[in-house]
């Protein structure tokens, strides 16, 4: 094949360690052999085509890839000029992206010889895919979880216990994703003999960035084929809500080397950055090191990790995957905030004009998106926008109706000015945030 | 051992204080005794006490750890201390200050001991400069590994700072050898895989551990991890160059204050007996 000579930089092609300034190993010594093993392993399978055939089938026959791209017209009329295709993660076997990577790294976690699985959770799709996986294949499953998660996403914690897996409430610190990842680092380094920690986002140590991004790949690449077969030609744009980061990286890979498609993470803004209740690493964070890499950190001048704050518990993470970090560094992709109220209207519009119940995690990126078409103006008529829909939102109903003051009892007002004026003047936070207080 | 004729062939008075420390316990026929105690814990004036309670009672090095957000290198114990302190407002300027006022009431080695993020935010080269103009003797990094710490191996190079790096027993040969050649100080062996906690019994890799640095070249390593009895020294000071306390130090801090500490590392040194 004669490729076309590419002048411009292969953003698809970075590997790790780095990219850019942003990446690295920042890790105890004693999990450095791991993280070696786990690297050896990862780009021996990405050689072997019987790994590829079995990760292959295990996405279409047990995930039910490919996901679909679904056109929302009513949705994109609400929003502004611009079309608006879902990519419909939602839909795949445990209703989120994240049994893509799940599945990817417990074949490695097998072919390592592993008999245990660890995880972090914050929404809890992360635990759910690994518990699902370690089921699947005979594997013991811990999964570590914020208290203050676990409460927000108690239909999640269930689900977990269902599949057969311990799940284990970290009460320390925010008692959210953060927090999660800390005990699961903890119990890894005193078990790494028989344990595999499966990381659920793009985030970590090398090669956990490189090797989460390569698992959600198909993403981007189903997304990029399914446009071009539908319409002909690529989107304008294409978004996704950013956590850690996987959804996103996995949608803009298939898209980073066309400079003509632009690519949009949406970070939560939970209160709004300037009340500095966010979790928006990017767009106010500053370089540091946190579980492995170095990235955008939400940080205070000493260097302390600051909380971070969402309604959407797989979004609350202070920190975000290194690769994010530098495609926001060099400009090829760019990163804005969305507010809980700005996403709840979304999540709302979702549901009414389109009959999908999105995860409030992918609900940032349609209001993101929604913002996006409208900055457009007419301009942005007959304009595609391709949207992540990194989940379902079952997990999130009780969330919604609590802030949509829809459960018996509750006055059906916005929650939204109630709850600020509240919590507002408080100073250091005074308990843990649990999402919407009812 | 064959201790002396090595001591023989070193310079007189090593450049580092810490290795100053440890040969001079190591002149002494024993190994080194490091006490860990987190800054200001339980408060700034306690957290100074205890420390040169440690020094008094025979501890030649000091490691001052750094209260942290995310330390992921602890346990429970540890965890606890570390969070009140955080909890009523420490800063890291602080830690200075202890420093100081340790260095000056003591002739002990104080390093500082603390994750790279604080190191990091700081500057490299600001945070070693501070650190030396209060007299201390280096840090332990426990989440740095030498692949990345070419800025901190620099800046304690301008500084004449002592840098320790950990070495597990999951390490490689070749990444003992960048350990041992990338620390200077001491090389840390940690004794188990596992995070800091008092344990009943020392695990049979730390001398596996000490071997493996040593064989590397390495001339001082000392043994941490689950270290909490005077039974425990005895057993790696056979074998190490030093023994390092933490937790049970913490704990003795925590329910009983600095005469408690006192009286544990008396215990542990053998400095109650005779010596
Ligand atoms: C549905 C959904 N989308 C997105 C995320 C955020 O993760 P990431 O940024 O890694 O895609 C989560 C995490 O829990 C999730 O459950």
């Amino acid at each position: 094949m004669s490729a076309p000579a590419e002048e411009t930089q292969k953003y698809r092609d970075h590997e790790g360690p780095y990219f850019g300034n942003f990446g690295g190993r920042w890790m105890p010594e004693s999990l450095v052999a791991a993280l070696d093993e786990v690297e050896r392993t990862f780009r021996e399978a990405k050689a072997d085509p019987a790994f590829i055939a079995e990760f292959q089938r295990l996405s279409r026959d047990y995930t039910g890839r490919p996901s679909l791209l679904t056109e929302v017209t009513r949705f994109a009329a609400e929003a502004g000029p611009a079309r608006m295709f879902l990519k419909r993660e939602d839909l795949n076997h445990t209703g989120s992206h994240k049994i893509n990577n799940v599945l990817g790294q417990a074949l490695l976690a097998q072919r390592m010889g592993k008999t245990r699985l660890i995880a972090e959770t914050g929404a809890g799709q992360h635990g759910v895919a690994t518990a699902t996986a370690a089921a699947l294949m005979g594997m013991e499953c811990v999964v570590y979880m914020g208290s203050a998660d676990t409460k927000r996403q108690a239909l999640n914690v269930a689900r977990m216990r269902l599949l057969g897996a311990e799940v284990v409430p970290v009460d320390h610190g925010a008692q959210t994703l953060k927090d999660a990842i800390n005990e699961a680092l903890r119990d890894w380094v005193a078990s790494v003999e028989n344990t595999h920690y499966l990381l659920g986002t793009v985030a970590g140590p090398h090669p956990f960035p490189e090797m989460v991004r390569w698992f959600h790949q198909i993403i981007g690449e189903e997304a990029r084929e399914q446009i071009l077969s539908m319409e002909g030609r690529l989107p304008d744009a294409v978004a996704a809500c950013v956590g850690g980061g996987s959804n996103a990286m996995g949608l803009f890979h298939g898209f980073l080397d066309d400079p003509e498609v632009a690519l949009y993470g949406f970070e939560a803004g939970g209160d709004g950055v300037e009340t500095g209740r966010h979790a928006s690493a990017i767009t106010l964070g500053r370089s540091g090191v946190l579980h492995g890499a170095r990235s955008f950190l939400m940080q205070d001048e000493d260097g302390q990790t600051v909380d971070s704050h969402s309604i959407s518990a797989g979004l609350d993470y202070p920190s975000v995957g290194p690769e994010h970090a530098y495609l926001a560094e060099t400009g090829r992709a760019t990163y804005e905030p969305v507010t809980d109220a700005e996403c709840m209207a979304s999540f709302e519009m979702l549901c009414r004009t389109e009959g999908i119940i999105p995860a409030i995690e992918s609900a940032h990126a349609l209001a993101g998106a929604a913002r996006l078409s409208r900055s457009w103006g007419e301009a942005g008529e007959g304009k595609i926008i391709i949207i992540n829909l990194s989940g379902r939102g079952d997990k999130d109903v009780e969330t919604a109706a609590e802030w949509f003051r829809l459960l018996p009892g509750q006055k059906n007002d916005p929650v939204a000015e109630t709850d600020t004026a509240e919590n507002g003047a408080d100073g250091p936070s005074p308990a843990p945030e649990t999402g919407v207080q009812g | 051992m064959s201790t002396t004729t090595a001591v023989d062939q070193r310079p007189a008075t090593p450049a580092s204080k810490t290795e100053r420390a440890i040969e001079a316990a190591r002149a002494q026929g024993r190994a080194a005794f490091v006490g860990y105690l987190p800054a200001g814990y339980p408060d700034k004036e306690t957290s100074i006490a205890a420390a040169i309670e440690l020094a008094r009672n025979g501890a030649d090095v000091i490691e001052i750890g750094v209260p942290y957000s995310d330390p992921v290198m602890d346990g429970p114990v540890i965890q606890q201390a570390t969070t009140e302190v955080l909890a009523r407002g420490f800063r890291l300027p602080e830690v200075f200050e202890i420093v100081e006022a340790v260095v000056e009431a003591t002739d002990a080695a104080v390093l500082v001991m603390t994750y790279y993020n604080l190191i990091d935010r700081m500057g490299a080269e600001e945070f070693a400069s501070r650190l030396a103009a209060a007299g201390g003797a280096g840090a332990i990094t426990p989440d740095l590994i030498p692949d990345e710490a070419g800025e901190w191996i620099a800046a304690t190079d301008r500084h004449g700072l002592d840098r320790v790096f950990l070495t597990a027993p999951s390490s490689s040969p070749e990444r003992v050898e960048k350990i041992v050649a990338a620390s200077r100080g001491f090389v840390y062996g940690v004794s188990v895989m596992g995070v800091t906690g008092a344990r009943d019994q020392v695990s049979d890799a730390a001398e596996r551990v000490v071997a493996a640095a040593k064989s590397a070249g390495a001339e001082r390593v000392c043994v941490g991890l689950g270290v909490s009895t005077r039974s425990h020294v005895e057993e790696i000071g056979r074998y190490a160059d030093g023994v390092i306390v933490g937790t049970a130090l913490v704990t003795a801090l925590r329910d009983g204050g600095p005469s408690a500490v006192a009286t544990l590392t008396a215990e542990l040194t053998g400095a109650g007996a005779s010596r």
